[in-house]
């Protein structure tokens, strides 16, 4: 199942050789985990695209909650001019971050908006006056350029922590938790192995295989960075089979580093946290744990990126790349955009939407928010929008549950889903409890396979905000 | 945000709701049914096969009457009709094959309105159920009209069936020791419930649903092997009479009850280990009935019994969640 960098010489064909055998020496995982099911990926849609860059909008809107924790508080006042990559925000607490100017302009007055995960915050806009580089010019800009693989001993653990801080950066696969509080020098927890999380397992997506593709040294760079920050002394970068040209990639790029890939197997939800740790490693992160009591630190191929950025040029995070895809877009596009532009400019850039789009998602479509407003504002932790077309959400009318254990068969997690489902339909948090509703991730796979089309993750959401609610007496 | 087609003349239609947003669109309560209904096939064909206008009859009247009794009680509780869904037509057909084909037509019917109104729709419908419907009916049946479901009542010697004018082999063994042939119990042209004879049609049947995983495999594994090994024991320290163990797999409605009757999702546990555990449990019961009870077979009352235990099974298989300990 996989393929070390030891062997990069290899030509395409060969690489796809390797992951097709079962196990290569050197990991004690075996390229999988139990459970998860196989959604049709949909990927071709947006995968042979280029990214490009998006002209810089008139204006932006920056939420100041872009991240899991707490939110920032703004530096400037209204009507005073920002530069492109100065400071508007600071963290209020340690699992929090800063915010920058993701174009230069005029700060305008707050307002509230409410962002594609539904929750109203207070944001700042911005409108555009001033230069800043476009076109080829950004994409260079942040992505190009030397990335040095050597020589990296001379950057403080610690001082790359602050840095990582002060740029602002969140795990941009989705779930947006301050890097710094993962990449950060530990006593506590000694961390052994730095997994880059490349599997891009929600269907659709591609942002971060494009990434892989068009700019692998960054990522390389941020990895090695991060590596050395934890204290590290091994790094594997995670990529799904269905991604061989990233493979590839990733491969030459990383080549002489030491850094690791590991194919794993594609399957929904691969890219999940604790599911890529046991494919690799096999170790389990205990129930309410986190990586590092395994010893291990995760981040996505972007953030990776970011940080070198972070790290070796002092640049904040402004931009990143998002998958603009589904039937609904008329063209399919990967596009390196600023944080707080719109997701309707998004779609605009990309021809519009199709006749027949009937849904709007901020992210991929097993986990994403559904959103109605094409103001909405991208976020840091958006990589991506999934339009999707009315025959592509035609549910079923749910029907009673059969007990067909089906969600049980596909839960990753291996939870009974349909028990703590129909417990917390009755709000019974007792029953739930014994069921284990804290462990669910409300990754979908069981409302995807339910034959009853029972809405099993919205009824186990709701019973967890009762358990937490009944937690806090 | 405008719509490419110039003929819209709106935005579309945007709606939101929660994830996932995708849904596997080839799976839905009512295809299990239809499955379960394609599997029946080769049961069904081979009792038409074997006992001809006894079986028409017997399926005439059984997925009829539960037809009728859905609509009649679901309209009575003030439910929108759940005809369509299937699962009346499956009780109605495995009642009908688990019935002998001499029964008269007031047992059909009578069976057929206590398994869809007192097995199902007094509990709430599909999926609330606790025991087996089409086994509800049956067992009722079996109780109130002990004549006409006793073995003698499967015979009938003035039949032109040949199937009709014999005894079943289970009861042919039990009472006069009698030992039916291994090959007319694999191809079914032996007295018996109108589905049992043919345990080449049940293997067949069965094979689908495994394959499409309509049933789980637990079940009918965990049934089998424990038919498997008391069989073969009784087989060892029971008298060398020529029942073997594989008379007790074959014979009877062993395979029916493993593959179309034990797998019923909503009367059985929801995870592999508890569905499992049913299976065991299910085949030591059959095993218990037909060694040490006065009936010749037991499958239903095994089926039975082990739906009632169907809830506790869930509480004790409570899977340990991944990372737990």
């Amino acid at each position: 199942m996989f393929q070390r960098v030891e062997n990069v010489d290899h030509k395409k064909n060969e690489i796809h050789g390797a992951a097709m055998t079962l196990k290569l020496k050197g990991y004690a995982g075996n390229g999988t985990f139990a459970h998860g099911v196989h959604p049709p990926d949909h990927k071709d849609l947006a995968k042979g695209a280029s990214i490009r860059v998006l002209p810089t909008p008139d204006a932006v809107v920056l939420s100041l909650h872009q991240n899991i924790g707490g939110p920032c508080e703004p530096v400037v006042k209204a009507r005073q001019t920002v530069a492109w990559g100065e400071l508007i925000g600071k963290g209020t607490s340690f699992v929090s971050t800063t915010l920058h100017a993701s174009v230069p302009g005029v700060i305008q007055r707050p307002m509230r908006m409410t962002l594609a995960n539904g929750r109203h915050m207070e944001t700042l806009p911005i409108q555009t006056e001033g230069e800043m580089p476009a076109g080829r010019d950004l994409w260079e800009e942040i992505y190009g350029g030397h990335w040095p693989t050597n020589g990296l001993d001379a950057y403080d653990p610690q001082q790359i922590s602050r840095d990582i801080s002060a740029a602002g950066l969140v795990g941009l696969g989705g779930a947006a938790f301050p890097t710094h509080v993962k990449i950060t020098p530990s006593d506590k927890k000694p961390i052994h192995t730095l997994i880059v999380n490349g599997c891009e397992c929600e269907p659709y997506l591609t942002s971060d295989y494009r990434l892989m593709l068009e700019a692998p040294a960054p990522i390389v760079t941020g990895a090695l960075l991060a590596a050395r920050s934890v204290g590290a002394e091994r790094i594997v970068i995670g990529i799904e089979d269905n991604k061989l040209p990233a493979v590839e990639s990733m491969c030459k790029a990383a080549a002489g580093t030491g850094i690791e890939v590991g194919v794993v197997k594609t399957k929904y939800p691969q890219g999940s946290e604790k599911h890529l740790i046991y494919a690799l490693l096999k170790h389990q992160v205990p129930l309410g744990g986190l990586p590092a009591d395994v010893g291990v630190a995760m981040s996505n191929v972007a953030t990776m990126a970011a940080v070198a950025r972070a790290v070796i040029h002092h640049k904040p995070l402004t931009h990143r790349v998002i998958s603009v895809t589904g039937k609904g877009v008329v063209n399919p596009s990967n596009v390196l955009a600023p944080i707080g532009v719109s997701f309707g400019a998004l779609i605009d850039y990309c021809g519009g939407l199709t006749a027949d789009a009937a849904r709007m998602v901020a992210g991929g479509p097993m986990m994403g928010f559904a959103f109605s407003n094409p103001n909405t504002p991208v976020t840091k932790g958006a990589g991506g929008l999934t339009v999707m077309t009315a025959d592509e959400i035609r549910a079923g009318e749910e029907s009673t549950c059969v007990r067909c254990g089906k969600c049980v068969d596909v839960c990753p997690m291996n939870l009974v889903p349909t028990k703590i489902a129909m417990a917390s339909r009755h709000q019974n948090i007792a029953l739930s409890r014994r069921y284990n509703i804290m462990a669910c991730f409300e990754c979908g796979s069981c409302a995807y396979t339910c034959p009853a089309h029972i809405p099993l993750v919205q009824l186990i959401r709701a019973g967890k905000a009762r358990v937490v609610a009944a937690d806090r007496g | 945000m405008q719509a490419t087609d110039s003929k819209q003349p709106a935005v579309p239609v945007i709606h939101v709701a929660p994830s996932p947003h995708l849904v596997q669109t080839a799976s839905s309560t009512r295809w299990m049914m239809v499955d379960v209904l394609i599997a029946l096939t080769p049961v069904v064909a081979m009792s038409l096969f074997v006992f001809r206008g006894y079986a028409l009859f017997q399926l005439a009247v059984c997925t009829g009457g539960c037809l009728l009794a859905e609509l009649l009680f679901v309209r009575m509780r003030g439910r929108p009709a759940t005809v369509k869904d299937c699962s009346a037509l499956v009780t109605g057909i495995i009642l009908a094959m688990s019935l002998p084909g001499t029964a008269p037509w007031y047992v059909g019917v009578i069976a057929a309105c206590v398994a869809i109104g007192v097995g199902k729709v007094i509990f709430g419908g599909l999926g609330m159920n606790l025991f087996n419907p089409a086994m509800v009916g049956r067992a009722f049946v079996m109780i109130s009209f002990a004549g006409a479901l006793a073995a003698s009542g499967f015979e009938d010697l003035r039949s032109v069936v040949d199937a009709v004018s014999q005894a079943t082999p289970m009861n042919a063994y039990k009472m006069n020791g009698v030992v039916t042939d291994l090959g007319n119990l694999f191809w079914g042209t032996t007295n018996g419930s109108l589905g049992e004879t043919s345990a080449l049609a049940c293997f067949l049947g069965g094979l689908y649903l495994l394959v499409r995983r309509t049933v789980s495999w637990e079940i009918p594994t965990g049934l089998l092997l424990a038919v498997a090994a008391i069989g073969g024991l009784a087989d060892l320290v029971g008298p060398a009479d020529g029942w073997t163990v594989l008379h007790h797999l074959l014979g009877g409605s062993v395979l029916f009850g493993a593959f179309f009757i034990a797998t019923d999702p909503v009367t059985s546990p929801l995870t592999p280990k508890g569905k499992f555990i049913f299976g065991l449990g299910a085949g030591l019961l059959i095993m218990v009935l037909r060694l040490f009870s006065g009936y010749p077979e037991g499958v239903m009352f095994a089926v039975l019994f082990m739906n009632a235990l169907t809830p506790l099974i869930n509480r004790w298989t409570i899977p340990t969640p991944f990372g737990g300990n």
